[in-house]
């Protein structure tokens, strides 16, 4: 099978042999060690370089934090004659589990839950009709985009809101001709239907993008491959394209996720009591804004920090089969930058196949 | 399926293929019967990757007729006149015939065995028993059984080539093209693939492979034809065009490669 030779012919040289025929290190062979010395074969044990500056940093940053951690635990300040916790962390805890503040965040992963499911199906539809030879599916993407895109999701919110002004009677039946049902516009677009409806909207143009950049990442030798053994168009893109696409498609989703999290609060304005409303209408009455608003970040913060570690999960579900290895963790590499650990074999908590083995083998 | 009279499994007539203002076609006539392997050789840029492209529809031809066992393809007629054919039509043609490429696109996110069923199933509707089953036999006949759950990226790059080529046999189809398979190889795993090509030969598989190895072309093929600069120069058994070419193109090109 192979062509190479089985046994290389003998040079008769020791050392390794360069263009011009001479054996390394043989012109100086008096001096220093002779060529054919082997190196000790055990592990190199080197002084590191050291890194006076992470130290310096490191110090200043314990300043910082020790400073920060004063401030938010342990500061106290005199308020109407009485001495309190600056952050009122009382009152942060007291609020903390109540009821309009969990209501509030339901709606608001309700919103955020609805608005990204609407968002995702939306963008991707919009990314295939972009993508599609047929221009008025092409162009009409492309008009959709630059519209949601192209205004503030605020004044989308207020307009859903407000559609009942423009169209106080939906109707549905033959276009110009006559209608079959007719609903009453302010019963059906309540606040949070306004809320949602404007978010989706809005979310589906940015994943339009994101998707389409997904989709265009991957080698046009997939589709021709796909499509030399007979799969149709469809299923190109549904087996081959897209779950390749996948992989360049979460990090920025995750990104939309938690900043729909966030922008969801928007919804406030058309009165949708949802987390961030839902705690100003607390501080409204008993004028505990700045622990209300803490409880309201807090909240966000741990939402946000269960969506991070969901997106690691889903990351590595769609990495198969990928030959890049993943970014190492923080702690591992703090450790090995300062404490000068040497990096962890790859743990063996099911992790898919480290870097190594998913190299293409001639790399190894 | 209107064979009749000719016995090609390829016919092409006068084929002309432009990209832009540039023509890479310029009517291309060639034919292959039923068991025979053509390789097409040539200079990069003289069409061979583009002909072989139009065979399987991934090009639109611009002028002539290309028929694969008996059909036109990528239209049908009725009369003097063409309808072009749906998505549809164009992929149950492409489903009977097996292509190979250069750069193998083996579908990465999925495991070899994967790779190699995917059309069988997606295509054909067969079910996961019997595709599987046929998935071991074709990659033992590659001999990449014990590589049947890894992932395309774990391969090399011969080994990935062997897949490909059991990919596209999964199909059954009844001509295979093969568009330079081994110019992306490694020089000490080219033999494995070639051997396999080999193998597929002497079974009677109608093949046309754009090749830069002479020696293959010498030794399996039964039509040596050579391409420059989009037409058809030199066409004819191997030991004859190789050994004793006729016009000066082909001269010249020989006698940079062999």
């Amino acid at each position: 099978m192979s062509t190479v030779p089985e046994n290389e012919p003998d040079l008769g040289l020791a050392g390794p042999v360069f263009g011009d025929g001479s054996v390394a290190g043989s012109t100086d062979g008096s001096t220093g060690p002779t060529p054919t010395a082997t190196p000790p074969d055990e592990p190199i044990r080197a002084v590191p370089v050291r890194h006076p500056g992470r130290w310096v940093s490191a110090a200043l940053l314990l300043v910082l934090v020790a400073m920060l951690g004063h401030t938010l635990i342990f500061s106290r300040v005199n308020r109407g004659g009485h001495l309190e916790s600056r952050f009122q962390w009382n009152v942060v805890g007291q609020y903390f589990f109540s009821q309009p503040v969990l209501r509030g965040l339901l709606v608001t992963l309700e919103l955020t839950a609805i608005a990204m499911a609407a968002g995702i199906t939306l963008g991707i539809v919009l990314a295939v009709m972009r993508l599609s030879p047929n221009p008025l599916l092409s162009g009409a993407s492309w008009v959709y985009i630059w519209f949601f895109r192209g205004t503030p999701v605020l004044v989308q919110l207020l307009f859903w809101f407000n559609l009942s002004y423009l169209y106080p009677q939906l109707t549905l039946g033959v276009p110009f001709g006559p209608a079959f049902v007719h609903l009453d516009a302010n019963s059906i677009i309540t606040p949070f239907f306004a809320a949602a409806l404007g978010l989706s909207l809005n979310e589906g143009a940015y994943m339009a993008e994101i998707v389409r950049a997904g989709i265009i990442s991957v080698d046009e030798g997939q589709t021709e491959a796909a499509q030399s053994i007979g799969l149709s168009r469809l299923k190109t893109l549904r087996l081959v394209v897209l779950p390749q696409a996948m992989r360049l498609i979460i990090p920025p989703t995750g990104n939309e996720v938690i900043s729909m999290l966030k922008t969801s609060s928007l919804a406030s304005v058309v009165v949708v009591t949802e987390l961030l409303y839902s705690v100003q209408l607390i501080y409204a009455r008993t004028y505990q804004t700045i622990p209300l608003l803490i409880v309201a970040s807090l909240w966000y913060l741990a939402v946000t920090s269960v969506l991070m570690v969901g997106q690691f999960f889903i990351e590595r579900r769609y990495s198969k089969g990928a030959a890049r290895p993943r970014t190492p963790r923080l702690v591992e590499r703090l450790g090995q930058s300062l404490l000068h650990l040497r990096p962890q074999h790859p743990p063996d908590d099911g992790d898919p196949p480290d870097a190594i083995a998913t190299m293409p083998r001639e790399w190894r | 399926m209107t064979s009749g009279p000719d016995a090609w499994m390829v016919r092409a007539e006068g084929v002309h293929k432009s990209f832009g203002r540039l023509e890479v076609l310029k009517g291309i006539d060639l034919a292959v019967r039923p068991g025979a392997v053509l390789c097409l050789i040539g200079p990069s840029g003289s069409g061979k990757s583009t002909f072989l492209r139009c065979i399987n529809h991934l090009e639109k031809i611009d002028r002539g007729r290309l028929w694969v066992d008996g059909e036109l393809v990528g239209y049908r007629q009725v009369g003097d006149k063409l309808y072009e054919l749906n998505d549809r039509q164009v992929c149950a043609t492409r489903a009977q015939i097996g292509m190979v490429f250069q750069r193998f696109n083996l579908f990465p996110h999925l495991k070899v065995v994967d790779n190699v069923t995917i059309g069988p199933r997606q295509v054909k509707g067969e079910d996961q028993v019997s595709a599987t089953e046929r998935a071991h036999r074709l990659l033992a006949r590659v001999g990449l059984e014990d590589k049947i759950s890894a992932y395309p990226n774990q391969l090399s790059g011969g080994q990935q080539q062997r897949v490909a080529i059991a990919r596209a046999l999964a199909m059954e189809p009844k001509l295979m093209l093969f568009d330079e398979p081994t110019s992306a190889l490694d020089p000490e795993l080219v033999g494995d693939v070639l051997d396999v090509m080999r193998g597929l030969a002497d079974d009677g598989m109608t093949m046309i492979v754009v090749t830069h190895e002479m020696g293959f072309a010498r030794e399996v093929a039964d039509t040596v034809v050579f391409m420059d600069a989009g037409v058809v120069v030199e066409a004819g058994e191997p030991a004859r065009v190789l050994n004793h070419p006729q016009h000066e193109r082909t001269k010249a090109f020989l006698s940079k490669v062999l």
